[in-house]
Formats: structure tokens, C-alpha cells, sequence
């Protein structure tokens, strides 16, 4: 079970990409399939150094990836204060450059890029465990 | 990533390469306020170099497409898009408030 546990700074969003994409194309996802992958991560990780820690450099981020025949399997765990991003309202997407607010796409990208997003709190950790399918479910 | 910017009579021109991530996003937010800053709102980005970008970058686009066509002095355009970078724009619902191009003469000309 791949495991890595990372530094909670911007500098390691790369890392995480590397090491998330390798995993990804082991089971042969597809380049976009890949790259949906790498950008929920990616609004994941940014997330828990922005609104779990609070900052970079208060703590790590640990990613287990799940490789199965059909699907990959992305848990990370995080040890700041719970977040739980389904408090963001969605963005709206059809409305007047004015009028368009500039958050609230992180989150949006993760539920769409991916077929399952789960938010687990408990007393250790907050986990966030993320599945994409090889072909999207309908 | 990296940026290296070209002044045009007419626009300038911003070409964005490597990963756009929040690590980085500050770094092209700063590049592209320093042209607005200077007076010039009349912004073609190229993102033929772009292999990441992520929702950090997003919003320095959509920052700086506000700030560049407020008063109607001017508008951020975006050429050479890569597939995966154009997915990300269809989700986020870019294609209505930016004009893509092709190629960068063909942004470049629109000024």
C-alpha cells in the first residue's frame, strides 16, 4: 500500500502530483483521467494547508494511494481543525464577469473530477478519501 | 513556472509555463498586476507551456480579467490552450468570460 507522508507547504503540491500520477498510471487511467486525478488532489491538498492548518509548515499531510483494477483509491489524512469544504457554497458558473466570485472552485473541481469524495473527522484525523473509476460511472 | 512577457504596441503578451498551482499563482498575479499596474489592460496570455493549473490560477485569471476590463480599458485574452487546461475551462464556465484563441497572432490581432 503506497503510502507518503509530506510536508504541509505549497512546495509539496508537486511532489504529491508525482507521486499521485504514477500511481494513477499503474492501473492505466487515461492522460485526462490522470490529470482529473492530479487537479483534485491538488484542490485537496491546497485546501488543508489553507483552512485545516492554517498556514504552511503546521503540520503533514499523509497520502495512501489504493490501486485496484478498475479504480484508484486517494486517502489523505491531515491532522489540523476539521474543514469540511461541502460549507463552501458552489460557484456560480453562469453569471456576469462582474458578478463572478473568485472562490469556491476548489471544491467544485474535486466533486466533479472524481466519482467519490468522502469526508471522515474523527478525534486522530480528518480524512479525505477520493475514488476515480477508469470509466466514469453513469 | 516561469513567465516572460513581451510589450506590443497595441497588448502586451505573458507567456505562462510549468505548473500554476497555489504555490506559484502569486507569482503570476504579480506579473499581471505589474502590467495593469503600469496602465496597459490589454493582456494576451499564452498557456501553451501550462502543464498544471489548478483553481489558485483561476482566480488570478478571472482577478485579472475583472480588474483589466473595469472603465472598458481593456481585456485579458488566452491563446494556445492545452486540451487539459481547456477541460478545466469548461468546468470553471471560462469559455463565456474569456475570448481563446489558437494561436497568439491571432490574439495579438484582436487588440
Amino acid at each position: 500500500m503506497p503510502t507518503q507522508t509530506f510536508p504541509g507547504e505549497y512546495e509539496s503540491l508537486e511532489k504529491i502530483a508525482h507521486f499521485i500520477r504514477e500511481e494513477s498510471e499503474s492501473i492505466g487511467l487515461t492522460h485526462a483521467e490522470v490529470f482529473a486525478v492530479e487537479t483534485a488532489v491538488d484542490e485537496a491538498v491546497s485546501n488543508i494547508i489553507e483552512h485545516a492548518y492554517l498556514g504552511e509548515n503546521k503540520g503533514t499531510i499523509t497520502c495512501t494511494c489504493l490501486p485496484a483494477t478498475d479504480h484508484i483509491t486517494i486517502i489523505l489524512e491531515d491532522f489540523g481543525q476539521p474543514f469540511d469544504p461541502r460549507t463552501v457554497p458552489p460557484p456560480e458558473l453562469d453569471v456576469p464577469l462582474k458578478q463572478r466570485k473568485i472562490n469556491g472552485l476548489g471544491m467544485f473541481m474535486m466533486q466533479k473530477w472524481m466519482d467519490e469524495v468522502h469526508f471522515e473527522f474523527c478525534h486522530e484525523c480528518n480524512r479525505l478519501v477520493m475514488v476515480k473509476y477508469k470509466e466514469k460511472k453513469t | 513556472m516561469e513567465t516572460k512577457l513581451t510589450h506590443y504596441k497595441h497588448c502586451d503578451l505573458v507567456k505562462v509555463s510549468g505548473r500554476v498551482d497555489s504555490l506559484t499563482a502569486p507569482r503570476l498575479a504579480e506579473e499581471l498586476n505589474k502590467i495593469a499596474g503600469s496602465g496597459r489592460f490589454k493582456i494576451v496570455i499564452d498557456l501553451s507551456g501550462v502543464q498544471f493549473l489548478s483553481s489558485a490560477g483561476l482566480r488570478v485569471l478571472i482577478s485579472t480579467q475583472k480588474n483589466c476590463k473595469r472603465y472598458n480599458r481593456g481585456e485579458v485574452m488566452l491563446a494556445c490552450v492545452p486540451e487539459n487546461i481547456l477541460a478545466v475551462f469548461e468546468l470553471a464556465g471560462f469559455i463565456t468570460i474569456f475570448k481563446i484563441f489558437d494561436d497568439v497572432t491571432a490574439a495579438v490581432g484582436e487588440f
